[in-house]
């Protein structure tokens, strides 16, 4: 990068580039540094403190990371992110290659079914949210009603413990498996019809094409997925705000929900700061963990 | 057509999978023409009420609500497009000192998680007398994630525009702000169609920031507001129904008629 530096300054970028350049980035700058980098050191510093909402607040060094260790709350919904987390990821990805091998070939109706599965990537989570609540609604719900026509007495969907997770990831799946979907057909689409022929040549079935063509061929994409969905689920919040509050007792309560309650119901704006960083430092591992594997991505297409 | 079994398998594994995807929106549809105290207990309106659509949209909380979204998506979208198409033109374009540590830097953005700026975001924007007013649901997105990935995409497309096209220009002595707005911006069409689709959607969606920032109803944007109705009117699922269709409807009907464009701004964003 510094070779790069040098170079370009050699090349004598005139005093006219360099203030244009500088304007033309200017307003993005200025931004990120008001409304990102700035607040990012500042959540730092704040982590530091005693920090209430209304009154003074007071410099405690890393008390507040001393706290968390020990919180079963914190600890609770740490595990709450990482089980939803492992539920949603494997469920969605499995899904979508599912359905993308099924969407690859042409067949009478794919345009529907192919629209028909991204049609919940367009529409809103909140009213994605809502509609699935009221589906699920213990007694007169849809989904009890249709139960009890088979003689089915269905549970409270989403009051009741064992059920309240994994509820809320089957619908979050069934929200984003179609943008997966689409991730891996493209992926599927560039492998080279030949292989195809070559193992149709040597009578392979359809299963035995799929392991050991079309899986290794797209294995870089389903790495990348796998971790660009596994950050947006250690993210969860919307889905969750509107379907259970965090509850029932806490078994919905995922980090972001516990870090906005501590933040803006609670107001122990230091103790808040510190809960963030903890999901700072799990989002940062897996970008780095995304940039690595896109690095040996770029590898294998050369 | 080689095998007719198989082909009635995977027709039937599609139709259960397809009715989990479409069967929630039809229903909420169905719902939300309903009268009221059969909300529960119909498989299809009867009668039909258009009274829940012309009640919710004499609501003048949800107009208000609906219209915040429309503008404020609108508003962050065009800031995105303008700021990242300026940035993205210099870091493709333009020779100048610093130039590649800024990009690094703007590229660090994408990993900042808005869980985390948020706290001292609220405490800045409080200092400022700046809450429960649109500004920060328009200045925030701009300048992080959306705008953030947006100059990535800009810079990405504007390297692969031929030099040619614009030393022309340059030869005629045009300035750099004319090359950007006159040349290159008219042929960043395809990109920056993208990036509106993508922006527009993740704004509308957008719910931590007016969660936070806004106290009030009428400066509500759409998603807080209905997920505030569930609470207080649990039982109006006709008027809910209703609203959720009128806030999805629009989308799906873009979505329709610009479906290729669609799924590639969507398909951008989520590998950025």
């Amino acid at each position: 990068m510094l070779r790069h530096l040098t170079k370009g300054k050699k090349l004598g970028s005139k005093w006219s580039d360099n203030i244009a350049g500088w304007l033309f980035v200017s307003p993005m700058l200025i931004g990120f540094t008001l409304f990102m980098f700035g607040p990012l050191l500042y959540a730092f510093f704040i982590s530091l403190n005693d920090w209430p909402l209304l009154g003074d607040e007071t410099f405690i060094g890393i008390k507040n990371y001393e706290t968390l260790a020990h919180d079963p709350i914190f600890i609770k919904s740490l595990v709450n992110t990482l089980l939803f987390s492992l539920g949603l990821v494997p469920f969605n990805i499995i899904l979508a290659i599912f359905l993308a091998s099924l969407l690859k070939n042409k067949f009478f109706g794919i345009g529907l079914f192919r629209t028909a599965i991204f049609v919940p990537v367009v529409t809103s989570l909140i009213v994605w949210s809502i509609v699935w609540k009221y589906l699920l609604a213990t007694e007169l719900g849809f989904i009890n009603q249709m139960l009890a026509l088979i003689g089915i007495e269905g549970p409270s969907w989403l009051l009741s413990i064992p059920t309240a997770l994994p509820v809320v990831i089957f619908v979050s799946v069934l929200k984003n498996v179609g943008l997966n979907m689409i991730l891996f057909l493209t992926a599927m689409q560039q492998v080279p019809a030949e292989l195809y022929e070559a193992s149709e040549l040597d009578g392979a079935s359809n299963f035995r094409k799929f392991r050991s063509v079309t899986l290794p061929l797209i294995t870089p994409t389903v790495f990348l997925t796998m971790i660009i969905t596994t950050i947006g689920a250690m993210k969860v919040f919307g889905q969750i705000y509107v379907m259970t509050r965090g509850g029932p007792v806490d078994s919905t309560k995922v980090l972001v929900y516990y870090i906005w309650e501590t933040a803006f119901k609670h107001f122990d704006m230091g103790y808040a700061s510190a809960l963030a960083f903890v999901l700072f430092f799990i989002l940062l591992a897996f970008t780095i963990l995304s940039w690595i594997v896109r690095k040996r991505w770029v590898f294998y297409e050369e | 057509m080689r095998n007719k079994g198989s082909n009635l398998f995977k027709y039937i594994i599609l139709l259960i999978i397809t009715s989990l995807m479409i069967g929630p929106l039809l229903w909420m549809i169905s719902t939300s023409l309903k009268e009221p105290a059969k909300t529960f207990t119909q498989f299809f309106p009867n009668p039909i009420r258009w009274a829940n659509y012309a009640e919710v949209l004499g609501n003048s909380t949800f107009l208000k609500q609906y219209w915040n979204s429309i503008y404020i998506s609108i508003l962050v979208t065009l800031l995105v497009l303008l700021f990242s198409s300026m940035a993205g033109y210099a870091f493709a374009r333009i020779k100048f000192i610093g130039r590649n540590v800024i990009f690094l830097l703007l590229l660090s953005v994408m990993m900042i998680p808005a869980e985390v700026t948020i706290i001292p975001l609220f405490l800045f924007m409080r200092e400022l007398g700046l809450i429960n007013t649109h500004l920060p649901l328009i200045l925030l997105p701009t300048f992080g994630a959306s705008g953030a990935f947006g100059v990535f995409l800009m810079r990405q497309f504007f390297i692969m525009i031929p030099k040619e096209l614009e030393e022309a220009a340059i030869m005629d002595g045009c300035s750099k702000f004319k090359v950007y707005w006159r040349i290159m911006l008219p042929l960043s069409v395809p990109a920056l169609s993208t990036l509106t689709i993508f922006t527009f959607l993740a704004n509308w969606d957008e719910f931590l920031y007016p969660l936070i920032f806004i106290n009030s109803r009428e400066l509500m944007t759409l998603p807080i507001g209905l997920s505030l109705f569930t609470d207080e009117t649990g039982t109006a699922w006709h008027h809910l129904m209703s609203a959720t269709t009128l806030a999805t409807i629009p989308l799906l009907i873009i979505f329709f008629f610009a479906q290729k464009k669609f799924i590639e701004g969507m398909t951008a964003g989520s590998i950025k």
